[in-house]
């Protein structure tokens, strides 16, 4: 979409966001309480990628194997019925049964709320996790359910109509975080 | 542009590639929730599905309620014996009636050739064609598609050959149209009374001999010889057809290369092929019926709602 072009600002550079995956690693391993129970399951696409780094992070860190999941969330969001073309369905993987264990749920982005929902009621589809945690590189503000993160990398208050694109190494080519406004 | 389905899928012989391949992509992540714990999505929940069968089948219509169930679809099955279709009432009247009361989709299979086009041109829910006399059975074609691409990587370039009856045959069509649209190559084997006449124009290659058909075959689909072809004089008898036409472990067994091996279901062991090869090695029949719920949900999500006129009231949803 050609429009006049709309102010983009850096929010995170590769260095920044490099710090803030550092830090919301230990965050995890604090939260969790060490590792043992711990499973990092990303939501598709970028969120599954954000939590491969992360997971190697507290694997350097904590000398031990994090296991890693992904979920796509298409099948369970709420306004399937209202898109056009139908979304394409990513892959879902779970390593094993999630009874007993502490799942945290890593995304790019938290916005509405919505993406979260959908994948806590997928989650709930495959067992029963003794607990579930959120952890996001950026929270934007704009929530429309009474969802929130445990583990925030920077926060950034977005207004409406503005986007925020993460961009990382394997998928985009580089790793930056932008803010778009409204043009 | 983005590719997408319309309303009805009829057919495979009015698809594109792209429309093949997005079917086919799509069934891939529907093949994980076969596997899951608790085997449902809910992305056609409130949606009001009716399997309309006119004709008897098993297969596929529980591989059709598995698809919708596992997409949390409403079902209600209608068959053709104790219904109102049997005093006489017309396939749109049936379809009206079902549509007044607020369906969103209909399965339909039916003796006649057309069937499913005429009803999706008559009423607003999306209609599938699970089988329509002897013109297409486009699930199943896809489902062979998958299956090929799932054993062997890739469809373009594989040597596929329909065996047996291909004249009454909508599995053999499908198969025909979706095979060479993504660039296989199809050929035909079977005695010459069960061939269309004129099928060579639709560049399809002909082998009278099966054991020539395996000489150039990387797939073979043995179809189901329905045993009344033999009543009507189609072929003189069923030992005489598992002779000259029958796929056999002997005749596998000096084939250049090892054979995949497909049936559409239900066979007719010892007619059309040998046990030892449909529970053998080089079998994927039973793969055949895994795919056929994936590629099931597939289409039923891809056909489903879709109301582009609403997405603007949705703007700012899933992020």
């Amino acid at each position: 979409m050609a429009r006049a072009h709309p102010k983009s600002t850096t929010l995170l550079d590769a260095r920044a966001l490099a710090r803030a995956l550092q830090r919301m690693a230990l965050e995890i391993i604090d939260l969790a309480d060490g590792t043992d129970t711990l499973v990092l399951v990303g939501i598709q696409r970028r969120g599954v990628e954000l939590a491969e780094r992360v997971g190697r992070i507290i694997e350097e860190k904590e000398a031990v194997k994090v296991p890693r999941g992904a979920i796509d969330i298409t099948l369970y969001r709420d306004d399937l019925e209202l898109v056009g073309p139908k979304p394409v369905i990513g892959e879902t993987r779970l390593p094993g049964d999630l009874a007993g264990k502490h799942v945290v749920i890593v995304d790019d982005v938290l916005y509405t709320g919505r993406t979260v929902r959908a994948a806590l009621d997928e989650l709930a589809d495959f067992g029963r996790p003794r607990r579930i945690s959120l952890c996001v590189l950026v929270d934007r503000g704009g929530r429309e359910l009474p969802i929130q993160a445990d583990v925030v990398g920077q926060t950034v208050k977005v207004e409406p109509g503005g986007r925020v694109d993460v961009l990382i190494e394997e998928l985009d080519g580089r790793d930056e975080v932008i803010v778009v406004e409204r043009p | 542009m983005t590719v997408t389905l319309g309303k009805d899928l009829v057919g495979l012989e009015f698809l594109s590639a792209d429309q093949l391949r997005l079917i086919l992509d799509t069934a891939e992540p529907f093949k994980e929730v076969s596997e899951r714990p608790i085997k449902k999505v809910p992305a056609l929940r409130g949606k009001t599905i009716v399997n309309l069968f006119f004709e008897p089948s098993t297969r596929t219509r529980i591989s059709f309620e598995f698809a919708e169930k596992r997409l949390s679809a409403d079902t209600v099955n209608v068959a053709v014996s104790g219904s109102s279709v049997s005093k006489g009432e017309t396939l749109v009247d049936t379809a009206k009636n079902l549509e007044a009361m607020r369906i969103d989709m209909v399965v339909i299979r039916h003796g006649a050739s057309g069937a499913a086009q005429f009803l999706g041109n008559r009423i607003r829910s999306n209609v599938i064609n699970a089988g329509d006399g002897k013109h297409e059975h486009p699930t199943q074609g896809l489902l062979d598609m998958l299956t090929i691409r799932d054993k062997l990587g890739k469809i373009e370039g594989v040597n596929v050959c329909l065996v047996g009856d291909i004249l009454h045959s909508r599995v053999a069509r499908s198969n025909l149209w979706g095979l060479t649209k993504l660039g296989a190559r199809v050929a035909v084997c079977g005695p010459r009374s069960l061939l269309p006449r004129g099928i060579e124009q639709l560049g399809v290659r002909v082998f009278g001999r099966i054991e020539e058909a395996i000489e150039w075959a990387d797939v073979l689909n043995v179809l189901r010889l329905q045993l009344e072809r033999m009543e009507k004089g189609f072929i003189p008898s069923l030992r005489e057809y598992y002779r000259v036409f029958g796929v056999t472990m002997e005749r596998l067994e000096r084939a250049p290369r090892a054979l995949t091996i497909m049936h559409p279901g239900p066979m007719n062991r010892g007619v059309e092929i040998d046990s030892r090869v449909a529970d053998g090695p080089h079998s994927v029949i039973l793969d055949q019926v895994t795919n056929g719920v994936a590629v099931r949900m597939a289409v039923l999500y891809l056909l489903a709602g879709g109301r582009p006129e609403l997405a603007d009231a949705a703007k700012g949803g899933v992020e």
